[in-house]
């Protein structure tokens, strides 16, 4: 601190504790929403003490799902949720490792020309290529399969980035002796790339994973099959339309089931996720 | 940027690339070529036959006073997000910057809802706000407000900007106080001593020298509002009421999914493509022109 200012001291952690009331607020009220029966939420304004049907409202949603809304057991879903976040987070930092191993350590014909195809892949979200992604998905037959879940999701320009960004900073002289020792490329890789590659690995892990747990367009249109959903579509399916006619205690239980993984992760593993973030985007 | 040291095979580069790039063109390339290709198509009530038609699917949007609502809504909704968003995290950040007691526990605390899924987010504030039942409705109507944002359209675009600004304020809030930090701290002891106020070295040092920062998240956040928020409108407002919140993402899906009109949608998805495209590039040259700082 340049100076003591007694007041601005207190007026940053007024300004920071507001900031963390608003944000923390949304979750406070779903926790007890989540504790609540419906007679309690929809009686107005509902309590914002949780209540006694926390045991009651989780084991319903995780063992039968709502009764008015889609009824597929929401175990179910964060197990399907947790493959397909699982699938992605280490698909796509498989496929962009090699490919980036192949881009920075050998020289041969097309290499820049499939470089700048992984790159175009960066302007183009699936959001504007819904449609057309989901004919492809659907004439391969994978509608309603892990496979077609995570595999048009896996290819990502940015991981290739940040892992071409990491190995040009290994030193050559590590190549140099695996060469005169006459270790061959693969051997190369796994003994020298991968255990050096692991700290850009884990923070692309932590970000990779939170982006396919929250997974909503691409999981809304190709499952149709209940069985199939994930955890973020089956909350949108149990809201039934009209305030009082949704289970808003089991929507809630199933949003805190739908956000404790990611946020978990993000907290636990918080050091990886700040290195993850600057460096995938920049 | 290329190696000295290289290795050499005939086949085993191609091999590695090949997951990747075989992804990429089933799953990128096809479809994308696929959208530009239905653009120039109207195809028949039953999808049995189509025709080609050049650019009439572009002409009709541009006469659709529909889709031109929807441009205009997608502009107001980014602006705000972007500009809220920002606004709210770089105070959050100057706060924090500083601050030596609870710094940890303050991040932890303000940079979990990064880990919320948009369509969680819409259902959190969906219910806060809720006409009926929500909790914030029953205190705005307590102040007086008629809140309704099932019927009211600015209400509704209010919801989901607050909703979509909650989930963004983590990123930003990372950004800027990893960019706070970066700010030589005897720039602004020197400011101090010559006697400007806080206040006045914030503006004259401290903002200019964050400038790299905010105009990256500026793109971000834009890129953000047009695409990541679509969980949200589907779990609040599905676009209503009557086009109040119908972005253009969410305008490509329902007139191709729920409307089943291929030709439009397609034209659609190809001018997104556009401003994706000049957004990327936008992007691409500011970070060149900051690695030579």
């Amino acid at each position: 601190m340049v100076e003591n200012r007694p007041v601005l001291v207190f007026l940053r952690h007024a300004v920071l504790l507001a900031g963390v009331a608003c944000v923390a607020f949304p979750l406070w009220v779903t926790f007890v929403a989540s504790t609540l029966t419906l007679e309690q939420i929809l009686t107005v304004p509902m309590p914002l003490v949780p209540g006694d049907q926390f045991w009651a409202n989780y084991s319903q949603v995780l063992t039968a799902g709502s009764t008015r809304g889609a009824a597929a057991p929401v175990g179910q879903m964060m197990a399907n949720s947790l493959v397909m976040a699982l699938a992605i987070a280490l698909g796509k930092i498989a496929i962009s490792l090699v490919s980036a191993f192949a881009i920075v350590y050998f020289r041969f014909p097309l290499r820049n020309f499939f470089f700048w195809m992984i790159f175009v892949t960066l302007m183009l979200p699936v959001e504007v290529r819904i449609i057309p992604t989901f004919k492809v998905v659907s004439d391969l037959g994978i509608l309603n399969s892990y496979l077609g879940l995570t595999l048009p999701l896996i290819a990502s320009a940015t991981a290739t980035f940040l892992f071409r960004q990491f190995f040009m900073t290994i030193p050559d002289e590590l190549a140099e002796a695996a060469r005169i020792d006459g270790a061959g490329p693969m051997r190369f890789f796994w003994d020298v790339v991968v255990p050096l590659s692991k700290t850009s690995m884990a923070a692309l892990f932590v970000i990779q994973f939170i982006y396919g747990w929250n997974q909503y367009l691409w999981p809304l249109l190709i499952t149709t099959d209940e069985s199939m959903y994930t955890v973020v579509i089956g909350i949108k399916r149990m809201i039934v339309g009209g305030d009082a006619l949704t289970e808003w205690n089991l929507v809630m239980a199933t949003a805190m089931l739908a956000l404790l993984p990611p946020a978990a992760v993000v907290i636990l593993m918080q050091k990886w996720f700040v290195k993850g973030l600057v460096e995938t985007e920049k | 940027m290329e190696k000295r040291v290289v290795f050499r095979s005939s086949w085993l580069p191609y091999l590695l690339v090949a997951p990747q790039i075989a992804i990429t063109v089933v799953f990128f390339f096809w479809p994308a070529f696929q959208a530009i290709h239905w653009s120039f198509l109207i195809q028949d009530a039953f999808g049995n036959s189509s025709q080609f038609v050049w650019f009439q699917n572009f002409q009709d949007l541009i006469r659709d006073e529909a889709y031109l609502d929807s441009f205009k809504v997608t502009a107001v909704f980014s602006t705000l997000v972007t500009f809220i968003g920002l606004a709210v995290a770089l105070v959050l950040a100057v706060a924090a910057d500083k601050v030596i007691k609870g710094a940890m526990a303050y991040k932890t605390l303000l940079i979990w809802p990064y880990a919320v899924a948009s369509a969680v987010a819409g259902v959190l504030f969906a219910f806060l706000f809720a006409p009926s039942v929500g909790i914030v409705s029953f205190a705005l109507r307590a102040m007086g407000v008629d809140w309704n944002w099932v019927l009211r359209g600015d209400q509704a675009m209010l919801l989901v900007v607050i909703a979509s600004v909650w989930k963004q304020i983590s990123y930003n809030f990372l950004f800027f106080l990893a960019g706070l930090q970066s700010i030589p701290k005897s720039l602004i002891e020197a400011a101090a001593i010559d006697g400007a106020t806080p206040v006045r070295r914030f503006w004259t040092i401290v903002f200019p020298l964050l400038s790299p920062t905010t105009f990256f998240l500026l793109v971000v956040n834009i890129v953000h509002a047009f695409f990541d928020t679509f969980g949200v409108i589907d779990a609040t407002t599905q676009g209503g009421p009557a086009g109040a919140t119908q972005i253009l993402v969410y305008k490509v899906y329902y007139d191709g999914v729920k409307a089943a009109d291929l030709g439009s949608s397609s034209a659609q998805s190809v001018i997104l493509m556009v401003i994706v495209i000049a957004l990327t590039v936008v992007q691409f040259r500011f970070i060149e022109r900051k690695v030579q700082y």
